[in-house]
């Protein structure tokens, strides 16, 4: 269970997230919706440990795994789809411990899952941008963590592989996995997430999915791509 | 002249160039694996402002204990450390990216280191500083380059994966190994230990070329990192022995003369090399 406690996040010296307070159900997924400049991702990077809260308490299972945005991913690097995918197990190797045939195995078998079987010496800078999306939830998979953060983990992405992905992340809910994802398409997070958290640099809304949504679109005339900024931003620019 | 006055005499005849190609050889061994994170992190203009920011260190312990080796090496840890720690600092708490800041704070070493020489030193001792003397290798500077190069190889045999990672992905890293500015913060004390190593035999200015030049030229021929690594090491061993040659056949300062040769296999490899302008395929050309 992660549980947020009147939590605040700074992003480059400005007051991004606000006074956050409630808790991620486990087992249960999340969507994090909200327009550009909500606090999205800095709220995601708090609960991830990459961020420090300027105020409140964030309290998260010791093992959680991150999934950053694609573009952090440095596709130049001579890197291969297995050594990525490898990658995965670091919390339990470290710098230092061999990658025994345990990890290798649970390496291959996530690969195949995501039907990357064939590209495992492929370097990562040679895949398309679904290819790499899988290869990133095999890593996901490697690291077997009962929490996953994941920010927009199905923007931009092929029909076939965004399917793949989606069934990925119900398959992790029925194994009793706790999933929040930062999500821009609305249809998906009303179809796919039980619950929803509309942020807009504080919390606008937070509960079943469909509750949310439509007292999102009925009340503020929310879309998914509307104009609408965070207050907070608007507030620290002027 | 023949081949054996070329390529040998010059190395069986004088101690100092034996002395020099034992050093450089080593420099470039330490230097080359170093060179190549820092390109693959796009950090090599981070590099080069640190080469920059030892001069005024250098400078100042040049003044108190003259070419002795503790002082130059001591005062020019001191001034790229506090420089990469200024710079950190600025691009963390104001508005300035990280390279905006490196490059505020180099510029001021570099002038400052400059103008100390140039008001209590002489023109001879700032050639000296800038671009190295094959002279200035001692038994003291052998030592010193020997100590870096193992702390720098053993710092990376027993860091790899994680400096890896921290170079492909440093958001994952971060989180699911709760921190990898070690590992970053490793890459720059490397890379200042190796640049301070270097600036006897290549000068303060010239010693960021052994570590970026073979690096960069490796990228354009390797596809994996070992190969990235054997590469800019191949570069660097044959750059810096025919370097030392030229210097000492052209009577040219020895910094340079090494970086020249580096610098003739990057203008081949640009033109010739997989993924030069001949090659335009592998990683460059793939989509993002």
């Amino acid at each position: 269970m992660i549980t947020l406690d009147h939590v605040s996040v700074k992003y480059r010296q400005r007051l991004a997230v606000a006074e956050v307070c409630g808790t991620f159900t486990t087992g249960r997924s999340t969507a994090i919706v909200g327009p550009n400049g909500a606090g999205k991702t800095t709220l995601l990077k708090a609960m991830a440990g990459l961020l420090p809260a300027s105020s409140g308490q964030i309290h998260t299972p010791e093992r959680v795994a991150y999934l950053p945005q694609r573009t952090e991913l440095d596709r130049q690097f001579p890197m291969t789809v297995a050594e990525l995918a490898l990658s995965g197990s670091w919390r339990r190797s470290g710098a230092w411990r061999r990658l025994d045939r345990t990890e290798q195995e649970r390496a291959a078998h996530a690969l195949a899952h995501m039907g990357l079987a064939e590209l495992t010496n492929r370097p990562i800078g040679t895949l398309s941008g679904g290819q790499l999306q899988r290869a990133r939830f095999a890593r996901l998979m490697v690291q077997d963590a009962p929490v996953l953060l994941l920010d927009e983990p199905l923007n931009n992405l092929d029909p076939a592989s965004r399917d793949l992905l989606l069934k990925q992340l119900t398959d992790w809910q029925i194994e009793g996995r706790t999933v929040i994802a930062v999500m821009h398409d609305l249809d998906l997070v009303s179809r796919h997430f039980d619950e929803t958290l509309l942020l807009s640099g504080t919390v606008q809304a937070w509960g079943a999915t469909a509750a949310v949504l439509a007292a999102a679109r009925a009340e503020i005339g929310f879309t998914g791509h509307s104009l609408w900024v965070n207050p907070l931003a608007e507030e620290a620019g002027s | 002249m023949s081949l054996h006055e070329l390529l040998i005499s010059p190395f069986a005849e004088f101690d100092f160039m034996r002395r020099a190609l034992v050093g450089c050889v080593v420099l470039a061994l330490s230097c080359a694996p170093v060179g190549v994170l820092l390109v693959l992190r796009r950090m090599s203009l981070m590099g080069d402002a640190l080469s920059h920011a030892v001069l005024p260190g250098a400078a100042v312990g040049y003044l108190i204990g003259g070419f002795a080796l503790p002082w130059l090496a001591g005062g020019g840890i001191v001034a790229a450390l506090l420089v990469a720690v200024l710079a950190g600092v600025a691009g963390r708490y104001t508005v300035l990216n990280e390279d905006a800041s490196f490059a505020g704070f180099y510029l001021m070493a570099l002038a400052l280191g400059v103008v100390l020489i140039s008001r209590w030193g002489s023109q001879v001792d700032l050639i000296h500083l800038l671009f190295g003397s094959v002279l200035a290798i001692d038994d003291a500077a052998l030592y010193v380059v020997a100590g870096v190069a193992t702390i720098s190889l053993a710092w990376l045999a027993l860091c790899y994966r994680g400096m890896v990672l921290e170079c492909v992905d440093p958001g994952f890293l971060a989180a699911a190994g709760r921190g990898g500015s070690p590992y970053h913060l490793g890459l720059i004390v490397l890379t200042v230990l190796n640049l301070v190593a270097g600036f006897q035999a290549m000068g303060t200015l010239m010693a960021i070329g052994l570590m970026m030049l073979p690096a960069t030229v490796a990228r354009l021929w390797a596809d994996t990192l070992p190969g990235l690594m054997g590469v800019a090491w191949l570069v660097g061993l044959v750059s810096t022995v025919a370097g030392l040659l030229v210097s000492y056949h052209a009577g040219l300062p020895s910094g340079p003369a090494i970086v020249l040769v580096a610098s003739l296999f990057y203008l081949v490899s640009l033109t010739v090399a997989p993924h030069g302008w001949r090659g335009q395929r592998g990683p460059q050309s793939d989509t993002r």
